[in-house]
């Protein structure tokens, strides 16, 4: 982490040289965090936090502070930031409801390893355990949600819980932090005497040593295949391996499918990329994973959403899995050999022992499968012919006119397997989405938190008609700092996915799915955002250009598409990836 | 196939700890038989025993669960034949019912019993071994009119281990020694204790 910020107002120093101060445990929460390199937080004022904010007014410089609307969208736009930029996500809150309300980012961030920190206020810790006004047992509530947590009563812990939340979060298996703080640590003055980053906590392995006879073992596997099948997942983009992943699959000429989080990892367009994995994935990586004679999971979890039917997964490969976290070996799928590490360091390791190889038939199994799924679909997807629009075109259009150089961030449901099936993407970190936990609301304040994170590069917004109504009030923070996120509200007027089920599984029955929308341009144009709908293809090609144009608050478009399309391929719950359909 | 199994964790003292633990179990819905948390044989660093009755592959998952907390430093599971165990129970009865009707003399060597307090009104024994002879003794004693019983947790060391000391030597430096992290997926006929 690095920072080139500083401070004329406050001058914290991050070197620890100077004699000891008398100060705040406020002010020496944000001396802390400026000495971890943060520059951005974003967070949301109220009772128990005040001293912090207090202290904050004097940071102006050093800590650009980011007012949501919501706590949940500072820990969304906190998690988008990290995703993007590759440093920690900072957020403030409140105790009480303000923590309570950042569980569901801290689950997300927790199941998609995203190094958060929150810290929250508490009551003074004279009044913990009486019911006092706004207190909440956060640090049992977060428990289960939280790579670690900590409360602190009295400032002097306070450098020491921050370091180490920091450094928890973002190394080994990234994930989120909370620290909770009482009143009385954030007003007591204490003796601050700099700021030590942790380096060690001898009771936490972030990387489990490597051992070079499990990596022979693999490679041993893996030059004598004859249908090696690779699978790759957010742990090469969290281990900036992606070069070393590269190398790996180019010089083995092994086939690499993407899980939606591994998406971007390597660019769209390479002649290795076979496309995406599970439910709504690509035809050919579902159908050949149970063909394939080894399969090399690297970075990944083995998601049900990716296997489908357990017992009925790749049971004819011997299994490879790389992962820089031990309790995911096994956990779903049983390996033959295991490799623990971060693949930074493993992958290399791999490549010097692999045969330099092309594998040209079983590869052009895959681009066979593909021209099936081509013609039978995609085509249809991306230039469909009847009146309504589909989403797919509307992707297509937005590949043409960003030339694949966007950052997508995608909501949940049918418009997010749409927009992670045909996005096309030349560099890693540009695909964001809220994978494992699957949060509707995540798009519009994970926008705003990417636009932070990388402000150079477009960030667009693809939600669906559903998941902006959760979280639409961060409009304002587009408002009130400028925020140029391009939104496209792909509104088929139904909670599409939960429809989709419904109309292949339920008969039909569409319990509470239709939605009655309001006037998205209306919304938008009261926010002070430029906005249009569009509802004719003739309409979708100059609305998407002005789309992408600079904006100074951002831009909304409405594109309204067929209310009742579903999204195929579709491995139906509890079949075989084998069993994909194609209608 | 489920059997017992008993975990045993070295942990650093930390308050939440054993609510971070806790949770990893009732996440899964397994029921924790017995817990009992101790001082170790090092300073500061705690000793969880948790017994479970489960199939080798969810306790295998779930240790590796409980290894993954950041303030926890290793953690292992056994079978019983792999442990020394005992449990400890207390039984409180009326004095004049056991003046009455049974021999203390054989009461005191046939069940193991100790008596723990001796008064007028009851009198408190103490029976200290595996589940059967405190159940044995739970049978002995409640026709007798048993007041109140209360078993502890299992207490249990491991048979085959070297001292923790060593390892926690390498557990200090930032960087540990080869040994520290072996992949234990592959270890399996290593000893409890290679890391």
């Amino acid at each position: 982490m690095d920072s080139q910020t500083t401070t004329t107002a406050a001058k914290p120093s991050a070197n620890g040289q100077q004699a000891t101060q008398l100060l705040s445990g406020s002010e020496i929460t944000l001396r802390t965090l400026v000495g971890e390199g943060v520059d951005m937080v974003f967070g949301y004022p109220g009772g128990a936090i005040m001293p912090i904010y207090d202290a904050l007014y004097d940071f102006e410089g050093a800590l650009k502070h980011i007012l949501t609307r919501h706590e949940q969208g500072a820990i969304h736009a906190a998690q988008g930031y990290a995703r993007a930029s590759g440093k920690v996500g900072i957020v403030f809150a409140t105790s009480g409801p303000g923590a309570t309300n950042l569980v569901t980012g801290l689950a997300d961030a927790q199941i998609d390893s995203t190094p958060i920190v929150c810290i929250t206020g508490q009551v003074y810790a004279s009044l913990l355990g009486s019911d006092a006004f706004q207190e909440t047992d956060v640090i049992n509530i977060t428990a289960p949600v939280t790579k670690w947590n900590f409360q602190v009563t009295d400032a002097a812990e306070i450098p020491d819980a921050i370091a180490k939340a920091c450094y928890i979060a973002r190394t080994g298996r990234p994930g989120p932090v909370l620290i909770d703080i009482t009143k009385n640590a954030q007003l007591e003055k204490t003796e601050y005497a700099g700021y030590k980053p942790y380096t060690h906590l001898r009771s936490y392995r972030p990387k489990p040593i490597v051992r070079r006879e499990f990596v022979e073992e693999a490679a041993k596997f893996i030059n004598e295949a004859k249908r090696p099948f690779v699978l790759f997942g957010q742990g090469v983009i969290l281990g900036n391996a992606e070069e070393e992943f590269k190398t790996f699959i180019e010089k083995s000429g092994i086939p690499a499918a993407w899980t939606l989080l591994g998406l971007s990892a390597i660019p769209t367009d390479h002649p290795l990329n076979v496309g995406m994995l599970g439910m709504h994935g690509n035809y050919g990586p579902n159908v050949l994973t149970n063909e394939c004679d080894v399969l090399i999971a690297i970075g990944m979890r083995f998601d049900d959403r990716v296997t489908g039917r357990l017992d009925k997964y790749a049971k004819q490969a011997k299994v490879i899995h790389f992962d820089i976290d031990p309790a995911e070996i096994d956990k779903n799928v049983k390996t033959t050999v295991a490799v623990w590490g971060d693949c930074k360091e493993t992958l290399p390791m791999l490549t010097e022992l692999i045969e330099e190889k092309t594998h040209q038939a079983w590869v052009q199994r895959f681009r066979d499968h593909d021209e099936i799924e081509q013609t039978e679909l995609i085509f249809n997807e991306l230039n469909p012919t009847c009146d309504e629009l589909s989403m797919g075109e509307v992707i297509r259009e937005l590949n043409e006119l960003t030339n694949g150089e966007a950052i997508i961030v995608t909501d949940v449901g049918q418009h997010q397997m749409v927009a992670s099936r045909y996005a096309q993407f030349k560099q890693s970190r540009s695909n964001i989405t809220s994978g494992g936990l699957g949060t509707m609301g995540f798009a519009l304040p994970a926008a705003i938190g990417a636009k932070f994170g990388a402000p150079h590069r477009p960030v667009v917004a693809i939600i669906g008609d559903g998941g902006f109504q959760m979280t639409l009030q961060e409009l304002g923070v587009m408002m009130q700092y400028g925020v140029d996120v391009k939104v496209v509200i792909l509104n088929n007027s139904f909670l599409g996915m939960v429809r989709q089920w419904q109309e292949l599984f339920l008969d039909k029955r569409y319990s509470s799915t239709d939605m009655h929308n309001p006037d998205f341009v209306a919304i938008a144009k009261a926010y002070g955002l430029e906005s249009q709908s569009v509802s004719e293809r003739k309409d979708l090609k100059n609305a998407i250009k002005t789309l992408l144009e600079e904006h100074p608050k951002g831009y909304l478009l409405e594109v309204v598409v067929g209310k009742e399309n579903n999204v195929f391929p579709m491995v139906p719950q509890g079949c075989s990836v084998a069993e994909i359909r194609l209608k | 196939m489920k059997q017992e199994y008993t975990i045993t964790a070295y942990t650093e003292n930390q308050v939440g700890l054993l609510n971070r633990i806790a949770i990893i179990f009732s996440k899964r819905k397994i029921n924790v038989e017995s817990l009992n948390t101790s001082p170790s044989e090092i300073p500061d660093i705690f000793r969880f025993n948790i017994v479970v009755n489960e199939t080798e592959e969810t306790v295998q998952k779930v240790v590796r669960q409980i290894e993954k907390q950041v303030e926890v430093l290793r953690a292992y599971y056994h079978t019983n034949d792999e442990i020394v165990w005992q449990e400890m129970a207390l039984f409180k009865v009326a004095t004049d019912v056991i003046a009455e009707r049974v021999k203390v003399e054989r009461l005191l060597r046939e069940l193991g019993a100790r008596a723990v307090l001796i008064r007028k009104d009851y009198l408190v024994f103490e029976v200290t071994g595996h589940r059967e002879e405190t159940q044995r003794a739970v049978e002995f004693f409640e026709p007798l009119g048993l007041i109140e019983f209360v078993r502890s947790a299992r207490v249990a060391i491991i048979k085959e281990s070297r001292r923790f000391h060593e390892r926690l030597l390498d557990f200090e430096e930032a960087e540990p020694g080869e040994e520290l992290h072996t992949n234990e997926h592959l270890d399996e006929n290593e000893t409890v204790f290679s890391m």
